[in-house]
């Protein structure tokens, strides 16, 4: 096996605003192997985003080790990332296409090759007929599909999700998940995805980083053992509800 | 534009004929004397009636207006833009304009005329202080208006400062622009009036002042026809622009 593709031992970030000091998050030491999707799950103020603003590389770690990248998938931080946040940040002014060439743009890639892969992109997500859209003629649901396909366009090895379908109603975050696992099997990206709800953490990950707040740390990670292709029956399934159950207790919440 | 909008089209125009068409019964079967309220006929006539310079005094104004206008809009936007790259600039600047802002232009019109003499310069002028402000602060608030996650997105990338300002901030804050664009355009009209009010040789605000004198009421009724259809050609091209160059839903109403 070797090497696994992101390792974070003993992680640490401390945030210093007028001289006090502000734990946002510790103790964080988990591995992800490459195609992995990892779920990030926790109270607000308990540090998910903040991890994933040290694995873009936004923000300096204060102790431990982070590393990204194995001698199989060595690993660019300036150009191997994507993101995707809870709001689908499209720009206004661009049509969907344009707003998925965004980050193919900013790293100067062959214009054509990306518009070609955009193209690709947007069918995959589902949005095939809606290139030349503005955002505003979209749903929120697709908006965010067409987030998705912007994060994928520079064929990033790594995506940050934070909370990408919290801003969602229930009923399309449903369908955005099964979206979501089929996008990331085809894809075969591996996926750090930080979310508040715990269903949604069991139901899409292959593992699950449980953190809590006050003090900001990192409690627990389990591995999540349901077959895949995961489908919407399963969360009735006996192993589901044992996985959210533990879940539930790590954060403090029976 | 769809078939609704022809439909709102006609009856805006309708609105304005209805209007005109009420001032000239309310000025006929009221027998309001010519001289204090001519009819919209009357007025119209003024234009050669009177045997006033109407074009010579059209072009003073519209130079006026428009030069201060065009003015005001290149440098309230440059404005704008140094200060997006220089913080210390903006917080030390930005406090001097926001209390030049208070001060009333037009009380700037007679020391203008001590500076420039008078005549066309001091009355662009006026117009381009009173246009100038709006547009900096509003381009100003544009340009801050970045969403956090998104200039993240572009630094996980290693974007450079210009990538976000081209692809980002300048696009983002064009609707603010014209929406700054829009106030000023009202104001530069009335900068360049009130400055012929208080000194000039030429320009619709000068001729209204002439014509006064001898109670001619129709030319001043004309004059503020033609001092209002300046106006309104300098909105109308603004709006178009916007229709241009700005997406429907990011506009600023």
């Amino acid at each position: 096996m070797g090497e696994p593709f992101i390792r974070l031992a003993g992680v640490r970030k401390v945030y210093r605003t007028r001289g006090k000091e502000f734990l946002a998050v510790s103790e964080v030491t988990f591995d992800v192997e490459q195609g992995e999707l990892v779920t990030m799950v926790g109270p607000s103020g308990c540090g998910k985003s903040t991890i994933l603003k040290i694995l873009a590389g936004l923000h300096p770690h204060e102790a431990g080790e982070v590393r990204i990248g194995n001698a199989g998938q060595p690993f660019d931080p300036g150009r191997d990332i994507g993101m995707v946040f809870q709001q689908a940040l499209l720009l206004k002014w661009r049509r969907i296409i344009d707003n998925v060439l965004l980050p193919a743009e900013i790293l100067g890639l062959p214009r054509q090759a990306a518009r070609a892969r955009a193209r690709d992109l947007l069918a995959m997500v589902g949005l095939a007929g809606f290139e030349d859209k503005y955002p505003y003629e979209l749903s929120g649901g697709m908006q965010q599909r067409a987030a998705i396909a912007r994060s994928l366009i520079h064929d990033p090895k790594l995506i940050l999700m934070d909370e990408p379908f919290g801003a969602l109603d229930a009923l399309t975050r449903e369908k955005m998940n099964i979206e979501l696992l089929r996008i990331w099997r085809e894809s075969g990206k591996t996926i750090l995805f930080v979310t508040h709800g715990i269903a949604e953490a069991v139901f899409l990950g292959t593992q699950t980083i449980v953190l809590t707040a006050g003090p900001a740390r990192m409690a627990d990670h389990i591995r999540i053992d349901l077959p895949h292709p995961r489908t919407l029956d399963m969360k009735t399934s006996p192993a589901f509800g044992e996985y959210s159950r533990r879940l539930y207790h790590l954060l403090g919440m029976e | 534009m769809s078939g609704g909008g022809a439909w709102r089209i006609g009856l805006a125009i309708l609105a304005h004929v209805l209007v005109i068409a009420a001032w000239h019964f309310f000025v006929v079967w009221g027998e309001v004397p010519t001289y204090v309220m001519p009819t919209p006929w009357d007025t119209l006539q003024a234009l050669v009636a009177g045997d006033y310079p109407w074009w010579s005094n059209i072009r003073v104004t519209a130079i006026e207006i428009y030069g201060g206008y065009a003015l005001a809009v290149v440098l309230g936007v440059a404005a704008a833009l140094v200060f997006t790259w220089s913080r210390l600039l903006e917080a030390a600047v930005m406090p001097v304009l926001i209390t030049f802002n208070m001060i009333p232009k037009v009380a700037l019109g007679p020391l203008f005329i001590v500076w420039f003499s008078y005549g066309v310069v001091p009355n662009a002028l006026i117009a381009f202080s009173i246009a100038f402000f709006p547009i900096v602060l509003t381009t100003a608030r544009g340009l801050r208006e970045v969403e956090p996650d998104l200039l993240d997105l572009v630094r996980s990338l290693r974007g450079s400062r210009w990538q976000i300002f081209v692809k980002i901030q300048l696009p983002g804050a064009l609707p603010y622009i014209f929406s700054g664009m829009k106030v000023a355009a009202i104001l530069a009209v009335a900068g360049a009036i009130v400055g012929e009010f208080l000194g000039s040789d030429s320009g619709l605000g000068y001729l209204m002042l002439q014509v006064q004198v001898t109670l001619d009421t129709a030319a001043m009724f004309m004059a503020v026809a033609l001092i209002s259809l300046l106006g309104v050609l300098l909105y109308g091209l603004v709006v178009v622009l916007e229709r241009i160059f700005v997406v429907r839903d990011a506009r600023v109403t």
